[in-house]
């Protein structure tokens, strides 16, 4: 690997992509365009992310890559051991106390980020308008006039259809009072931790070429109506009782559904490993494998 | 040519001068005379009666003071409640509609309404229009349709399919109601009964006491000599070939 | 009388246009196709003042440029030339000189358009309330149950049967339709609204329904409403002041019962002769 640039990318690419990161921060929640590179991967596979983590991280810096809650999903591995092939120095962890970049795909994890902290979120759609207006002309012209009726107008015929607002993963939020992103598909439990973030978050689309941050301690409300406040995924069962993950007896995480394989029953598990690693090793218990209840 | 039978102690609310309508007829290349030298004033609390054969172009006078016609020539002087003297041959179509809508009312032997609207509020629309709450409105309506002995059970129908007697009725009643400074009539009581008739004129002359100015043509001579102060008979306009033979001659 | 809209002189060409343009098209020559370069005069020289409460028709067969006028005032088209002053509440905005986003502001709050293609004025994906909350929401009202009650009040007020508010507008009648886009139109009580053949293609009955709810509405909330239309029975209703267009320009203007009774220009003479 030696005859790559550390970072695989060259230096004037990471500078423009640090240039773009930097205006992202100026304006909270705009979609910054840039000349998004080829990578080594097919694109949808958190290119996006990738340059993103590449052009800001350094020697001894740590990184912490996780997809869709778990570091040891094959493409989290994958993206780990690229990035660690290019940037020979960093550290790796899994860890998200000790990471400095955390570079994820569906999830924010489950633990407070801290100010020191940075997460590269990696997204497939940048803009959330896409669902209401084909044009992207037009979809510029309504960010620029904050025109997100129609936006609303979804949450409207989704509460006459279904009586709740069905939005699972990449609700609209509102950044700062000003522009409404996309907030990569994280479900709608990990929303409210974008608002008064103490860690930056940056999202980064590959193919679409767009760079976006929602910066430390900025605003970050989802779209909702005064009367129909925005909630998150509830986990409770049938009767009304909060759901615990199998493995570590957490209430207080996000939850992922499986079908056990032998016996077709339901089973109910925290989707960010590291956490439920942790919370087991805090009551000191090995994870416990009978599933609770489908 | 006009026969002052009262004296005139009464303010004048419109004098016509020289007015005179002619059609041009662009696809025939032709030009239709209506109204020539037309001289007539209208008082307040008066009734100046249109007289004259079959084409004297009586009608065609009151479109053209209403400017449903636009005149040729002359002058048609209006005074206003506000006192401004105004000529409605020239004036602004804003200014007409407002004029229109407050002042000047003309029952015509057609009715153009809205479909599916009842004859009681369409009598009432003039004192909405001007602000009357729409209670009271339909109030009036409804007393001035029971003086003009419109059955009770038409009145919440539409006039559209009325006989020509009951839809000349709504069309009075909204006149009517609305007591307007000049109340133009054409022919008000040409498919009436004579007990309706009768009820008409009782309600015109009140409306003249009350001092509306009117101008009216009945078919009727004997309803000329009841109700007119003043007469004015107009005469066959002369065809544009006679009018150049003269200037020829 | 208040006057809300000041119009001079408006002008859309289709086309790169020329020096001759307006010289050789028009009713003298009968044409708007500019002969020497080819490009479509739509309207030409178009001036007219409207009043609060007014309701002023342009009338004229398809081509003549009455829609063409009034999808520049709304901001559907871009004038070549001309101006066009609105007056609101104390304020004056010269429509042609507004950046894209007043324009768009203004009319998506204080102008209101019923198109004669539903398709036009509706999103047919969404429901018949979703469709007027789409305008209120623009408005920046976001309270659900306030949205449900102004849409639920307004489709009762259009005489739409409220119980289908949650309906797509694809399973409505034509003349529903209709009512759908009015009850949109007035949602922000807009004191403008302009009405693009909104009758046209619509079973007799349904016109008259159609006709008496926009005359009750304009005594209601004093709208001023700009009907275009080539039917005469409509402009007749309707109207007070009515404009004749003829390719591009307007040839005639009056009050509507003169108009209509004692037409000056020849064209106007042979429209309403030839009237059903």
């Amino acid at each position: 690997m030696s005859q790559y640039n550390f970072g695989f990318l060259d230096e004037f690419a990471k500078k423009e992509i640090r240039r773009c990161t930097i205006k992202a921060v100026a304006i909270p929640g705009y979609q910054v365009p840039y000349s998004s590179r080829e990578m080594p991967m097919g694109r949808g596979f958190g290119t996006g992310g990738l340059q993103l983590t590449l052009s800001l991280i350094g020697e001894n810096d740590t990184l912490k890559v996780i997809d869709q809650g778990s570091d040891d999903s094959v493409n989290a591995i994958n993206l780990r051991d690229f990035i660690e092939m290019t940037c020979p120095g960093i550290n790796t962890t899994t860890s998200t106390d000790k990471a400095d970049i955390i570079q994820s795909r569906h999830r924010i994890p489950e633990k407070e980020l801290k100010e020191e902290q940075l997460i590269v979120l990696q997204v497939p759609y940048p803009d959330p308008l896409v669902i209401v207006e084909p044009s992207e002309e037009k979809r510029k012209q309504m960010h620029g006039e904050g025109d997100y009726s129609r936006l609303l107008v979804k949450l409207y015929e989704d509460l006459i259809k279904y009586k709740e607002i069905t939005i699972s993963h990449r609700y609209p939020t509102r950044i700062n009072d000003g522009y409404v992103i996309d907030p990569s598909p994280i479900p709608r439990w990990d929303v409210p931790k974008m608002h008064q973030s103490k860690a930056l978050i940056l999202l980064g689309a590959g193919r679409e070429k767009k760079i976006y941050a929602v910066p430390p301690y900025t605003d970050a409300k989802p779209l909702a109506f005064d009367d129909v406040p925005f909630r998150v995924e509830d986990f409770c069962d049938k009767r009304g009782k909060r759901r615990a993950c199998s493995k570590c007896g957490s209430v207080s995480s996000f939850l992922d559904e499986f079908v056990d394989s032998t016996n077709g029953k339901t089973v109910y598990q925290c989707s960010d490993s590291d956490y439920c690693a942790e919370y087991c090793a805090a009551q000191s218990k090995q994870p416990f494998e009978e599933s609770i209840d489908g | 040519m006009t026969h002052h039978i009262e004296p005139i102690d009464s303010p004048c609310v419109l004098r016509v001068q020289g007015y005179a309508k002619q059609f041009v007829l662009h696809e025939q290349s032709k030009i239709i005379p209506s109204s020539q030298h037309v001289e007539l004033s209208v008082y307040q609390g008066q009734l100046t009666a249109l007289i004259g054969p079959t084409g004297s172009g009586k009608s065609s006078v009151l479109k053209g003071i209403y400017r449903t016609y636009l005149p040729s020539d002359g002058r048609v002087l209006y005074r206003s409640k506000n006192g401004y003297e105004i000529d409605l041959a020239k004036a602004d179509e804003h200014h007409i509609l407002q004029l229109r809508n407050d002042e000047i009312s003309f029952v015509t032997q057609f009715l153009h309404v809205l479909p599916r609207k009842p004859s009681e509020f369409l009598v009432a629309q003039p004192l909405i229009k001007r602000g009357t709450s729409m209670s009271e409105a339909i109030d009036k309506a409804r007393d001035m349709l029971a003086r003009l002995n419109l059955p009770e059970h038409l009145w919440c129908l539409s006039p559209t399919n009325f006989s020509g007697g009951e839809k000349q009725r709504v069309n009075l009643a909204r006149s009517l109601v609305a007591k307007p400074r000049l109340l133009l009539l054409d022919e008000p009581t040409s498919s009436l009964d004579p007990t309706t008739t009768n009820v008409v004129v009782k309600e015109l002359k009140k409306l003249k006491d009350y001092g509306v100015a009117m101008l009216a043509i009945f078919h009727d001579p004997a309803l000329v000599e009841e109700m007119a102060e003043h007469i004015v008979e107009l005469q066959i306009p002369q065809s544009i070939e006679q009018l150049q033979e003269k200037t020829q001659a | 009388m208040d006057k809300v809209l000041e119009v001079k002189n408006l002008s859309k060409v289709y086309g790169k246009g020329c020096a001759d343009c307006f010289g050789l098209t028009g009713p003298q020559a009968d044409t708007n196709i500019c002969p020497s370069c080819g490009s479509v005069v739509a309207a030409h020289d178009v001036s007219f003042d409207l009043y609060k409460g007014e309701i002023l028709g342009i009338m004229g067969e398809s081509g003549s440029g009455k829609s063409t006028s009034v999808k520049c005032l709304f901001f559907d088209e871009e004038p070549t030339s001309g101006s066009a002053v609105f007056y609101d509440d104390g304020k004056q905005y010269n429509l042609f000189t507004l950046n894209a986003a007043q324009q768009r502001q203004l009319s998506s709050r204080r102008f209101g358009m019923v198109y004669q293609n539903p398709y036009l004025g509706l999103n047919f994906d969404i429901s018949a309330g979703g469709n007027i909350a789409e305008r209120l929401l623009m408005s920046s009202i976001s309270h659900f149950g306030a949205i449900r009650e102004r849409a639920s009040s307004l489709l009762q007020r259009a005489e739409v049967p409220t119980a289908r508010i949650d309906a797509l507008p694809k399973t409505f009648s034509g003349g529903m339709q209709q009512r759908v886009q009015i009850a949109k139109a007035l949602s922000t009580y807009p004191p403008l609204l302009f009405l693009d053949e909104v009758t046209t293609g619509l079973d007799l009955s349904v016109q008259a329904a159609i006709l008496d709810l926009i005359m009750e509405i304009q005594q209601e909330i004093e709208t001023a409403m700009i009907v275009v239309t080539h039917d005469l029975g409509v402009i007749r209703l309707l109207a007070g002041r009515t404009l004749v267009m003829k390719y591009g320009r307007v040839i005639e203007s009056g009050l509507t019962d003169q108009v209509l009774e004692d037409p000056q220009h020849a064209y106007t003479q042979r429209l309403v002769a030839s009237a059903l």
